[in-house]
């Protein structure tokens, strides 16, 4: 590669640290030098960030400095990050070689937290290198500015995007990006990340996709390998349990490795997981390491500490959840222990990928299994990782209710022409597939909230005007639109406050004072009252009252804090790793890679039931305490379970066996109920290959659909973000915890006098994606056709035990509300009269 | 068939009601939410917030434009099965003072067909302070009949000496039971036999759970009961068996 690339400044400040450029670094350059968008795919530790940021520092050191007076040019360079944090982590780290190079460039970052002064400074004199989120992005498009402030800008550089694309928020990253090539024409992209299944879905992302026939694709720099990572699975004498996800009994030998190595990191799935592995590590912390706990629901100042603690080597340890999964550049760390369930084979190689940032070095990694099955899967992606196969989840289409939030966006900043915006849309990879009456019917949504009746042209929020252009009727629609943006919604939230204790009997007033120690779903709260105890950032905290918008707690020193259970944070496991995971079971011969404890529970399950086949399903019943249960193990994640225990259950109920309810985790679906259901499916009462048809995904689908609270919950949040009802703020509401206008109200309404209303649609695809999983249970239902097994037991078989163990701790779903009430009822009946 | 059996019903005379008494009188609380005193061939609905949906339009948020259509639908099949004398309306008929102005033609003709051939009282709520437009029915901030006083607002005051045999709404009282793991929640009317709370029965109404300090003020903690609205029937529950949201 040509060193020419490189200005003079450069190779000196490279040589002076010892460095040399890398290739890809110079590739790179050379690439968008030609005008080609690229896409860099590059584990980390191969310098991926400076690369990302060369070519424009090279371009920017070649214009020289702004003279004074000089007319302001605008953003040179964009660089969007999912996290805050990454940005002003990643400004710091580039300010360094900025300043020793002494390049006449300004940087600066814009987040939520930047205050407004700043903000608004920055758009009438921006810097050259902006940092930023995908929300600000939509914030600063909305905006009548942004033409200028956006009309020279040369490179946008996307950090992590394989983690940006699966979410909504690459929805409108992807069209915040098509604006800002229609903005400025030459633009060029460049796309930073790990190694995907799929590199060529990126490549797309990143490029205007104009032609509809032909799929455009970005240039491509990848860097192979790194050392190959050091990954073992915890061996531990004591005894594993069946279920539950805490990983107590690994503690002492987490303990341990931790004294072994210099800096740990140990990733868990769960906020309340972290909590209680902090807590049980401090228990038996008597050499008094410090190790810290980082997770989202912490407060913002909490958590820099935390992150500036580690960066210094300050630390020995971090327990963190996917708050810290990204970028974030750490230091030497030099194990990174997984507890709990890797769930993804490529999630798991981003985990490991944060030990030790120098590519050429093996990462050390071990993983902790909570429980058996999590045994299985942890065996399973140590075995992707050895072949370098990756699980990236396919590019999304586009969402609805986004395009929506974008549209009303883009009406705010200019004059909006229906027709031009279309096909703006249209040229991003991820909307490529819109049509024009679904366009259409979008943009009326905006306007009017898309009915069929037509009552509310006199409120419209935007109208057409002769010339045929899309206004906002007033300025307050605007004001409305930047409360609303982004893509997240979050469950309704407190702040927990600390506060001296009213118990002991003291009657004074709970004080004011006191810090704040984060944010704590509402629901959780809810479900207490006062003298609780939870564990909250590594502390046991005893529940006061809820004042206004904020709960109180005061310190406890309470042995059994109830442990909140956070939502979030559970991703399903990967079909690839299911796959992997259903193979081992039905290969005998390859338990001898388990700990024996799990040999022998396979061992047991295979003399007293049968082994799941690999591609059939096995469906086991027997009784239990009065009741009768049915146990099946599909491998297809919680979801995918979740939505078949609820349609079996409804199928099971017409065919009159009497279901109570169910319960699914990653691997198994337990359902419960009267009717002896051993008896029903071996007399072929009930044929099991009926009950499994693929027919369920259709008619029974759509009725359990009208009653779903999942539905509903899904529906809330596409209400949201396109803008049908406002966002809740913290802080501004009356008393934070009030009705107003209730989503699942306006579900109702909708679905009986509108179905085909086109929130209903975006609902149903986020639903049918996401919470439902219903492509997978498709091809569920495919795979096992003609292969289902049953057999009836007399007890409980040992493969069976730890869905069994769930019940009681998951929610348990059903549906028969009425006849639920009605028991419930009958009871209160029985109990008063004997 | 099961259409005609449902053109049936539809004609059958007097609905099956829960009976309880108020104050002395027989009362009935009937699963779509309204009270029916037989002895003075009244209904009693409450909070219908109609127009709820423009009402939130004008803000720029558009809500679907057939919660009226719903509630007036709702209403007149309640007034078809009952054909009541008299119709009370206990307040926040409509979701804002305006509502009544801004009601649509088709449904100003299909609520003054309601109130053909029947007394008709509109209670004034905080809501709707005002007399509504253009339809017909007396306006009135509370009116007492018999034994019974039917406001928009409860009294404060447990056990108030003035708030014996008040009939209101404004609430919307809604209660969650827990059973199984599994939690259900629905509207309900509430009682202590001194007085009660009707359910709102608008189609974009919430609830407000029962346990909400709000109900301190008219009930004493935990000593009154709730019947939630299911499909065809009542369930009664005392306020000992009922959880928080």
């Amino acid at each position: 590669m040509d060193a020419a690339l490189l200005p003079n400044r450069f190779h000196n400040w490279f040589a002076s640290r010892g460095w040399a450029p890398r290739a890809h670094q110079l590739q790179l350059i050379d690439h968008l030098e030609q005008g080609h968008s690229t896409l860099l795919i590059a584990p980390t530790g191969a310098g991926k960030t400076l690369a990302g940021f060369l070519p424009s520092l090279v371009e920017l050191e070649r214009k020289g400095k702004r003279k004074p007076g000089q007319a302001g040019r605008g953003i040179h360079t964009l660089y969007i990050s999912p996290l805050k944090a990454l940005a002003v982590d990643i400004a710091r780290n580039l300010e360094a070689p900025v300043a020793e190079m002494g390049l006449p460039i300004k940087l600066e970052t814009r987040t939520g937290d930047t205050p407004s002064h700043k903000r608004q400074r920055q758009k009438l004199n921006p810097p050259d290198i902006l940092l930023t989120t995908p929300e600000q992005i939509a914030l600063l498009l909305s905006d009548p500015l942004s033409a200028r402030l956006f009309g020279s800008l040369e490179t946008v550089i996307l950090d992590e995007l394989h983690a940006l694309v699966t979410s909504k928020r690459g929805d409108l990253l992807s069209l915040g990006l098509a604006r800002l090539r229609r903005l400025s024409p030459g633009l060029r992209t460049v796309g930073l990340s790990a190694t995907v299944a799929e590199p060529e879905d990126l490549q797309a992302y990143l490029v205007d996709q104009a032609d509809p026939k032909r799929r455009n694709l970005s240039h491509v720099v990848k860097v192979s390998g790194g050392a190959q990572p050091d990954i073992s699975i915890l061996d531990s004498e004591e005894r594993l349990p069946w279920s539950g996800h805490s990983s107590r009994y690994a503690i002492p030998d987490i303990y341990q490795m931790i004294k072994a190595h210099s800096v740990s990191l140990l990733f868990v799935n769960t906020r309340s997981q972290a909590e209680m592995v902090f807590q049980e590590l401090w228990r038996i912390n008597e050499d008094t390491l410090p190790i810290a706990l980082h997770h989202g629901s912490l407060d913002v100042g909490q958590r820099r500490k935390v992150e500036a603690a580690m960066a210094s080597g300050g630390l020995r340890a971090v327990v963190a959840t996917s708050s810290l999964d990204m970028g974030i550049d750490w230091g030497d760390i030099d194990l990174v222990i997984n507890i709990g369930a890797p769930k993804g084979a490529s999630r798991l190689a981003q985990r490991i990928g944060r030990a030790n940032h120098r590519m050429d070095d093996p990462s050390k990694a071990i993983l902790i299994p909570s429980n058996r099955f999590e045994v299985l899967e942890c065996q399973a992606a140590l075995a992707a990782s050895k072949r370098g196969e990756q699980d990236t989840p396919p590019l999304r289409k586009g969402a609805l209710d986004v395009l929506a939030q974008h549209l009303l966006g883009l009406a705010c900043a200019d004059p909006l022409d229906a027709v031009a915006v279309f096909d703006e849309i249209r040229s991003s990879e991820t909307y490529r597939q819109l049509d024009w009456e679904t366009f259409e019917r979008v943009l009326d949504f905006v306007a009017t909230g898309g009915y069929a009746l037509k009552s509310y042209e006199q409120y419209a929020k935007l109208r057409k005007s002769k010339d045929g252009l899309w206004r906002i009727s007033h300025p307050k629609i605007a004001q409305q639109y930047r409360l609303n943006v982004g893509t997240i919604v979050e469950a309704p939230k407190l702040k927990v406050r600390l506060v001296r204790s009213k118990a002991n009997g003291r009657r004074t007033p709970v004080g004011r004072g006191g810090r704040i120690l984060g944010e704590i779903e509402e629901y959780f709260i809810d479900q207490m009252t006062p003298g609780d105890t939870f564990l909250f950032g590594g502390e046991i905290v005893r529940f006061e009252g809820i004042r206004e918008t904020e709960a109180y707690v005061s310190r406890s020193n309470s042995e059994n804090p109830m442990i909140p259970s956070y939502m979030g944070g559970k991703f399903p496991l990967s079909t690839y790793l299911a796959e992997g995971v259903r193979a081992m079971l039905a290969d005998p011969p390859s338990w001898k890679e388990l700990p024996h404890q799990v040999r022998d529970w396979l061992e047991i399950q295979r003399e007293k039931s049968v082994l799941p086949a690999k591609d059939g399903l096995l469906v086991e019943t027997f009784p239990r305490s009065n009741k009768h249960y049915m146990v099946c193990y599909p491998f297809e994640g919680r979801l995918a379970h979740q939505t078949l225990g609820m349609l079996l259950t409804k199928r099971l109920e017409r065919m009159g066996a009497r279901p109570m309810g169910f319960v699914a985790n990653d691997y198994a679906l337990s359902i419960w109920g009267l009717g002896d259901l051993s008896l029903l499916f071996s007399s072929g009462k009930i044929p099991l290959e009926r009950l499994f048809e693929q027919d369920i995904l259709g008619d029974d689908l759509d009725a359990w659909l009208a009653e779903s609270s999942l539905m509903k919950r899904t529906f809330r949040n596409c209400a949201v973000i396109a803008g049908l009802i406002e966002r809740r703020h913290p802080g501004k509401e009356k008393s934070g915890r009030q009705v107003t206008v209730s989503t699942d109200l306006i579900y109702d309404v909708l679905r009986a006098h509108e179905p085909d209303h086109i929130l209903l649609k975006a609902t149903w695809n986020d639903a049918a994606e996401g919470l439902l999983d219903i492509s997978r249970l498709g091809e569920l239902l495919t795979r096992i056709q003609g292969r289902i097994t049953h057999t009836g037991l007399e007890h409980v078989s040992p493969l069976a035990v730890p869905i069994l163990l769930e019940i009681g701790k998951e929610p348990v779903y059903g549906e028969a509300m009425d006849s639920l009430l009605e028991e419930t009822a009958e009871e209160l009946v029985l109990e008063a009269m004997e | 068939m099961s259409a005609l059996t449902s053109h049936l019903r539809k004609y059958t005379a007097a609905p099956v009601c829960h009976d309880i008494q108020i104050n002395g009188q027989l009362v009935g609380l009937h699963d779509s939410g309204v009270l029916w005193w037989p002895d003075e061939a009244t209904l009693v609905v409450a909070d219908l917030h109609l127009e709820k949906g423009s009402s939130y339009a004008r803000r720029g948020i558009m809500l679907p434009p057939y919660d009226t259509g719903v509630t007036l639908e709702k209403l007149a099949g309640v007034i078809d099965a009952f054909d009541p004398a008299r119709v009370i309306c206990l307040g926040d008929s409509f979701h804002d003072p305006d509502g009544s102005d801004r009601l649509p033609a088709p449904y100003r003709a299909m609520l003054t067909t309601l109130q053909l051939g029947r007394e008709w009282i509109w209670v004034t709520g905080n809501h709707d302070p005002v007399a509504p437009v253009r339809l017909c029915g007396e306006t009135v901030d509370d009116v007492s009949i018999g034994p019974l006083t039917f406001r928009h607002e409860p009294i404060e005051g447990v056990g108030a000496a003035d708030a014996v045999g008040e009939i209101c709404g404004h609430l919307h009282p809604a209660a969650r039971v827990r059973r199984f793991g599994r939690s259900i929640r629905r509207a309900c009317f509430v009682t202590d036999g001194a007085r009660l709370v009707l359910p709102a029965f608008g189609a974009l109404t919430g609830g407000l759970n029962v346990t909400d300090e709000a109900y301190a003020l008219v009930f004493k903690r935990r000593k009154f009961s709730v019947f939630m609205l299911g499909n065809d029937r009542l369930f009664p529950f005392t306020a000992s068996r009922l959880v928080g949201d």
